[in-house]
């Protein structure tokens, strides 16, 4: 019956289908799907720029209009990826300048954009409207002064985390006068890269203004021009939130923040004085997301703008925040979804906060929603995490960071095994996990067998031997991305388990035990495989062939070898005569 | 000292685990060799000589053999003369190695560590002198902090660059150390070189001074052959070798340059090392030509500065 339906209609019901994941399972039901689907798919999502090429991906979907793109691995974020690795989006807007004048999106995460790039995308997109560069690095306020002044049609202009070379803050000036923008994220740019006067007059004509996070070089004193520029914003991230105390200044301030009755969501606030703090009470009984990791503010204050706060879903915070703090979050937040604890003093060798896994399971406790966690602390216990895996079977992303490697249970001085096995047996829908402390093989054995939902799991510092890695490959049956630094893998777990890494995204592993000729024969072995060996102490074939590569990164791609690798990483090569067909 | 772990402790034994026998029926790893139940208590890597730790406890403070093989990476770096590695005695931060602060039990990891393949003779005990060496400068220097800040490992713990340089930058005022504590971790500048095809970046703060950085920065750069690179990354495998480059660095081509706080762009040392971790914003390995009238004023410029 559903193959006779004419596929307008079933084009039509395909439109309402928007995950990837569904799309491409719609695309495997038969033939006619798969090119109807084809042709109707409006954005692509490509998890790994390397896994397929840019014409591949312009072949199968000629008709759309957004493109996500993500470079190069997670731990390029911890400077474990040397530069100049690759990651480079040029060739594929190269591409697709030729062939798709009407792009609209382009949403990248940790590549190389450069000001070609830029430009390019400046002068080939008559209607492009979406620009979210996240973790991106290799371009200038020159670039984003071509974007300004060409994409008349621009809605989004989202910069998070990128490393931008400040040349000039007068690219904000380039925006015409018709632009209206409903989102603009300039957070991460330097101190010389933003024109105030530029900036207020954007503002001012953006009537559909909805997110705007400035930076850190914007004063308060500007804040509230600036918002009352754009009364109906939503999101908001302020620049410094530091200034004399001034009455004047406060009141101005704290006017333009109840002006504002839409806002949701505030961020920024470095440097924060706890004396202008109260400017946004007006506007914390409606807010969900908080962002004051940069606001270096101590717990009482903390606690009294959190019991402000009764709609909070989202909190990302400094250790400052204590134990007590994260007490009263419990009582106050009971809506609370996200909690992020970052260190405020991660090098030093003592604490210097009272910030321990007591807060955590207050949290856990106290906020019955919580579902995704990322934790900086000192000290942890099995008892801890079982308790909090107790409270929240609901979590979908638990990551742990004790910050000494390989610190072991404080009360018991045992590995954490059973506190992460915990963590995986009871949350059954976790599917990011990140792992810290001392740990044996066992808690990798715990997560082979119960986290069959895991798709991204971040190791360091652990196990004891390859039947870690084994079991990990061998049992977690959605893993899409593995990254491991430091840990006693070996060769035989992964050839073992050669087959599984066709089934997932990557696979990355520094400062283990996988031998060159592992790598050798993993590439020769698997041809759908990119097999890339990345090693500073020049060419791995300059040592014997046992000894271990320094770092090893390994994804499934239908494109074969790239070519755009710098002198320090080499792909394995594919042998057909030694392939298992 | 019995195993560290029983199940019934905690109640998880509602679903017990299957036990590594069963396990080993899986044909997969049979074929592949991999014999579970021989490798179940063995600590170490595959086919080490290494001696079952009888008691579990010292694992928190020993060194495991691994620890070697992550550390194998540095072996040439141990013996090539690539001394970046250690950061000098004056206590000039990390020293790219992760080493356990308790610095008691180490000599367990050397005996673990001998029979692996690949390993250089002789290269295992290195790193734990560095290690009592860097505890006793913490002991002498006294009164900068209480403990020395932990020897840093790189990219650990996991805080993206753009926390750790926002932090750095502007100290948190409220902390009884006048230094930065978080200005302490690191401090990554640029490195261009003129005719490579893209940016490297270093941290200063592991190097001691001026010739440390130097020799980091030939090694770094020494696979780039002047000349012969693309834009996009495609590059040549023959790269210069190192002395050759030195030359060149040391000789008339180059010049190391590094772009200040103001803007301007000096000559690398003239100044004290300490100065220049402050000023340097950027370094630039400049053709000599270009580096015609740098003016060596940046003696001057600091002392006016400070």
């Amino acid at each position: 019956m559903m193959f006779s339906f004419p596929d307008e209609v079933l084009e039509h019901v395909f439109s309402f289908i928007q995950s990837d994941k569904d799309r491409n399972s719609v695309s495997m039901v038969c033939k006619s799907w798969y090119e109807i689907e084809r042709w109707c798919r409006r954005k692509v999502f490509v998890g790994n720029c390397y896994s397929v090429s840019p014409r591949m991906v312009i072949r199968r979907f000629p008709e759309f209009r957004s493109i996500e793109l993500k470079g190069k691995p997670h731990f390029a974020d911890f400077n474990l990826v040397p530069d100049g690795w690759g990651g480079y989006v040029f060739p594929w807007i190269a591409e697709m300048a030729g062939a798709f004048p009407w792009l609209e999106e382009i949403k990248l995460k940790r590549m190389v954009v450069t000001d070609e790039s830029l430009e390019l995308i400046a002068k080939s997109f008559k209607n492009f409207k979406v620009l979210v560069l996240s973790s991106c690095e290799g371009f200038s306020t020159d670039g984003l002064a071509a974007i300004a002044a060409s994409c008349k049609n621009l809605k989004e202009l989202d910069l998070r985390d990128c490393e931008v070379d400040d040349l000039s803050g007068h690219w904000l000036s380039h925006f015409p006068d018709t632009v209206s923008l409903v989102s603009l994220n300039i957070s991460c740019l330097g101190s010389d890269e933003v024109s105030f006067s530029a900036l207020e007059r954007l503002v001012g004509r953006c009537t559909n203004l909805r997110t705007l996070r400035l930076n850190r070089a914007v004063p308060l004193d500007k804040i509230a021009n600036i918002l009352r520029r754009a009364p109906h914003l939503v999101e908001f991230g302020t620049g410094t939130y530091a200034a004399d105390l001034r009455p004047d200044v406060y009141s101005d301030l704290a006017g333009a923040f109840s002006s504002c009755k839409e806002l949701k969501s505030l961020s920024g606030f470095w440097d924060l004085v706890p004396a202008y703090l109260p400017a946004i009470y007006p506007a914390c009984s409606k807010l969900t997301s908080l962002n004051l990791s940069y606001a270096t503010i101590q717990s009482p204050d903390l606690i009294k703008l959190l019991s402000q706060c009764p709609n909070l879903q989202r909190l990302l915070v400094l250790d400052y925040i204590e134990d007590s703090g994260l007490e009263a979050l419990a009582s106050t937040c009971k809506d609370l979804q996200e909690l992020r604890v970052f260190p405020s003093d991660p090098f030093g060798a003592e604490p210097n906060v009272s910030l321990t896994e007591r807060g955590l399971v207050a949290v856990s406790s106290g906020c019955p929603k919580l579902q995704s966690v990322l934790y900086f602390c000192r000290r942890m216990s099995n008892e801890a995490l079982v308790t909090i895996a107790k409270n929240c079977p609901n979590f979908t992303r638990f990551r742990l960071c004790i910050i000494e490697p390989r610190t072991a249970d404080y009360l018991t001085l045992e590995p954490l095994d059973v506190g992460f096995g915990a963590i995986v047996q009871y949350c059954k829908d976790l599917q990011r996990l990140s792992l810290s402390g001392l740990l044996t093989d066992r808690v990798f054995e715990y997560i082979g067998t119960y986290a069959k939902k895991l798709e991204m799991l971040s190791v360091a510092f652990a196990g004891d031997s390859d039947l870690g890695l084994h079991h990990v490959l061998s049992g977690c049956e959605s893993l899409r991305k593995l990254e491991i630094r430091d840990c006693p893998f070996g060769d035989k777990a992964l050839l073992a388990n050669a087959a599984k890494l066709d089934t997932m995204r990557s696979l990355w592993m520094s400062s283990c035990a996988v031998s060159f000729g592992a790598c050798k024969l993993l590439g020769q072995k698997m041809p759908r495989l990119n097999v890339e060996v990345i090693d500073e102490r020049g060419p791995p074939d300059s040592r014997p062939e046992s000894c271990p590569v320094d770092k090893l990164y390994i994804y499934r791609t239908v494109a074969g070898p790239r070519f755009d690798m710098p002198p320090f990483v080499w792909t394995m090569e594919d042998d057909p005569s030694l392939q298992l067909s | 000292m019995s195993k560290p772990v029983e199940h019934d402790y905690i109640g998880l034994s509602e679903q017990p685990l299957p036990s590594m026998e069963k396990r080993s029926g899986d044909t997969n790893a049979e074929k592949s060799g991999l014999r579970l139940k021989d490798t179940e208590l063995r600590l170490g890597l595959p086919g080490s000589e290494s001696p079952e730790r009888e008691d579990r406890d010292q694992n928190v403070l020993s060194l495991k053999s691994f620890v070697s093989g992550a550390k194998r990476g540095f072996s040439d770096a141990l013996d090539g003369g690539g001394k970046w590695v250690f950061a000098g005695g004056s206590g000039g931060g990390s020293e790219g190695l992760f080493s356990p602060r308790r610095g008691g039990n180490n000599n367990e990891g050397n005996d673990l560590s001998g029979s692996d393949s690949g390993l250089k003779d002789g290269v295992a005990p290195k790193p734990l002198v560095v290690q009592e060496k860097k505890s006793q400068v913490a002991a002498g220097n006294g009164n900068t902090a209480p403990a020395s800040n932990r020897a840093q490992v790189v990219g650990w713990p996991p805080i993206r660059s753009f926390r750790k340089n926002t932090m750095a930058s502007h100290p948190p005022k409220n902390d009884d150390n006048a230094e930065a504590k978080f200005g302490s971790g690191c401090l990554y500048v640029k490195v261009s070189m003129d005719g490579a095809p893209y940016l490297r970046k270093v941290d200063l703060k592991i190097y001691g001074g001026y010739k440390e950085l130097s020799s980091a920065l030939e090694k770094m750069f020494s696979c780039f052959t002047i000349g012969q690179c693309g834009s996009h990354g495609v590059s040549s495998r023959d790269g210069l070798s190192e002395s050759r480059l030195k030359d060149l660095l040391h000789g008339s081509e180059y010049v190391l340059t590094y772009e200040d706080k103001d803007g301007d762009w000096m000559l690398v040392g003239d100044v004290p090392w300490e100065m220049f971790t402050n000023c340097c914003k950027r370094l630039r390995i400049m053709k000599s030509t270009e580096a015609i009238g740098l003016a060596p004023r940046a003696m001057e410029k600091c002392k006016n500065r400070t």
